[in-house]
């Protein structure tokens, strides 16, 4: 498990965990200085999967960047595009039409459920259960083959264009979404009685790694990390965009703050996605996908923001544009990064086996981080 | 507050500060040498209650660097953006890590890939970049041949 081991003086432990570790899911390198078992700092050493996006954006133009972020949050590419995309109309004011303002919010939920069940899996498996990645799996297989068809890809959609979505939808589609909530809802009943009961998973996940509210505000945490802390932060809720203003579904909060604060929330906002698919699949309105743009995108000169709820947090885009058809300068607020800036302050004082679930339940996707 | 009522109060604490025009949130001109104090006051000040730093980066204007900082309150849902400009050969400015420990990570990866040296950050050294690293990859006179970023 340990790759490297060195000690300092002090009789200190100083053991590397990464770049290449399978319980960081990606290149992350994390030095960790142990006292005994007991953790006293981590250090995360960042930028093994650095490809310096911003700066590539800089000579793309307004249609190709948003290609290149699906490559950051891999799980929830469909959620990044839709957040470049709407950053573009809300700099151009394009009116996105109904019917594909509908289709993006399902899309966006079948991303977010697919990612919370590859999470909930790897997230078992990190601490020893091994049969939930494969239940895990078998249900996200449905998902990934809902997205192929439509779509045309599996992992990196690209189906968020500015303006709209890319194609029509696939004439299976509604069909197979409503065919896989009612799947689902069974199943995820069973990973409720897999794992959630299973007093072995909560000795391991209780009261550990415990963050409190204040601290998840002053770390600039969201999504569901800082949910379970007790802040209120889902940007579906507090600035809807595209249809979110007109379903009913409720932001899941809880207040303990530790590991299974954190485990319970993202399984809730599993069930809260599927009711929001559910309000949506019947009601997809008739028209156009996409609303007629310019060839060549030129945004007006100024600054834009735009912030979207991904499955892990808050994703914000900030474009300075001269007016031309690249922006000037671009930045990319990923949650992973600000979620993983709180580790070595979750850790301090813990044991070292408790890391890995802590690590588990931040949910970090690595390209994300290193953009 | 709104807007306007930020844009009435703000002045107050740093005097001297300009406001832009449009955007989609308040944006606040400050002056470097105000800004220790300023950042305290932010979030400190009940009324204000800054209390979330969601973006925080730097844009290189070849003549000046800016900072750009984005707040908003989890109390009272105002947001505000407030700008640094830092001269260009030595960029300095006092650190907000204290403030808003998310600025720890974000200042690092400021001072490597702009340069831009943070006052008082307690553990300010390369975040992504190699250590022995030359030169600043996001400003925009950097010339890498071997590591090709611009298409």
């Amino acid at each position: 498990m340990l790759e490297e081991v060195a000690t300092t003086e002090q009789g200190d432990l100083v053991i590397n965990i990464g770049p290449q570790h399978p319980a960081t899911h990606g290149v992350l390198h994390l030095v960790i200085t142990l006292n005994g078992e007991t953790i006293k700092k981590v250090e995360p050493h960042l930028g093994y999967i650095h490809r310096s996006i911003e700066k590539m954006c800089e000579s793309l133009s307004y249609r190709q960047f948003i290609y290149v972020t699906s490559r950051m949050d891999y799980l929830s590419s469909h959620i990044n595009n839709h957040g470049c995309a709407m950053l573009v109309e809300k700099a151009m004011q394009i009116e996105v039409p109904q019917r594909a303002q509908y289709i993006r919010v399902i899309m966006d939920e079948l991303t977010r459920l697919a990612s919370h069940q590859l999470w909930w899996g790897a997230m078992a498996m990190d601490i020893g259960a091994f049969t939930p990645f494969f239940l895990a799996f078998r249900e996200r297989e449905m998902i990934n083959e809902i997205m192929e068809e439509t779509c045309g890809a599996r992992l990196t959609m690209n189906y968020m264009v500015p303006g709209g979505v890319m194609f029509e939808l696939h004439p299976n589609f509604c069909k197979k979404v409503k065919d896989f909530i009612v799947h689902f809802r069974s199943k995820i009943d069973e990973y409720d009685e897999l794992l959630t009961g299973n007093i072995i998973f909560q000795n391991r996940m209780k009261n550990i790694g415990v963050l409190s509210k204040e601290d998840a505000i002053s770390f600039g945490c969201s999504g569901p990390t800082a949910r379970a802390s007790g802040v209120e932060c889902d940007i579906r809720k507090l600035y809807p965009y595209e249809v979110y203003s007109q379903v009913q579904f409720k932001e899941i909060l809880a207040t303990e703050g530790d590991s299974f604060a954190r485990y319970k929330v993202r399984l809730l906002e599993m069930r809260e996605s599927m009711n929001i698919i559910e309000q949506l699949i019947d009601n997809i309105p008739e028209g156009e996908f996409q609303a007629k743009t310019k060839a060549v995108l030129k945004l007006p000169k100024g600054e834009f923001y735009s912030r979207i709820e991904t499955a892990r947090g808050e994703f914000g885009v900030y474009v300075v544009s001269e007016g031309g058809t690249t922006p000037y300068r671009i930045k990319f607020r990923s949650p992973g990064f600000s979620n993983l800036s709180a580790l070595d302050h979750m850790v301090r004082g813990q044991k070292l086996g408790d890391m890995v679930a802590i690590m588990g339940t931040l949910d970090l996707v690595i390209p994300d981080i290193d953009r | 507050m709104t807007r306007e009522e930020l844009q009435a109060q703000l002045p107050e604490l740093a005097p001297g500060s300009t406001f832009e025009e449009g955007g989609e949130w308040l944006n606040m001109n400050v002056d470097v040498s105000l800004w220790k104090n300023f950042s305290h006051a932010l979030k400190f000040t009940l009324s204000l209650d800054f209390d979330y730093l969601f973006c925080l980066t730097c844009v290189d204007w070849k003549t000046h660097l800016t900072m750009v900082y984005h707040f908003t309150s989890t109390t009272h849902r105002h947001h505000l953006v407030v700008k640094i400009k830092l001269d260009r050969t030595t960029p300095q400015v006092e650190s907000v890590a204290e403030i808003w420990r998310t600025a720890e990570f974000h200042e690092r990866e400021v001072f490597e890939l702009f340069g831009v040296e943070f006052i008082n950050h307690p553990d300010l050294r390369k975040l992504i970049l190699p250590d022995d690293w030359e030169g600043f990859p996001l400003r925009k006179d950097y010339e890498d041949p071997i590591n090709m970023i611009k298409l």
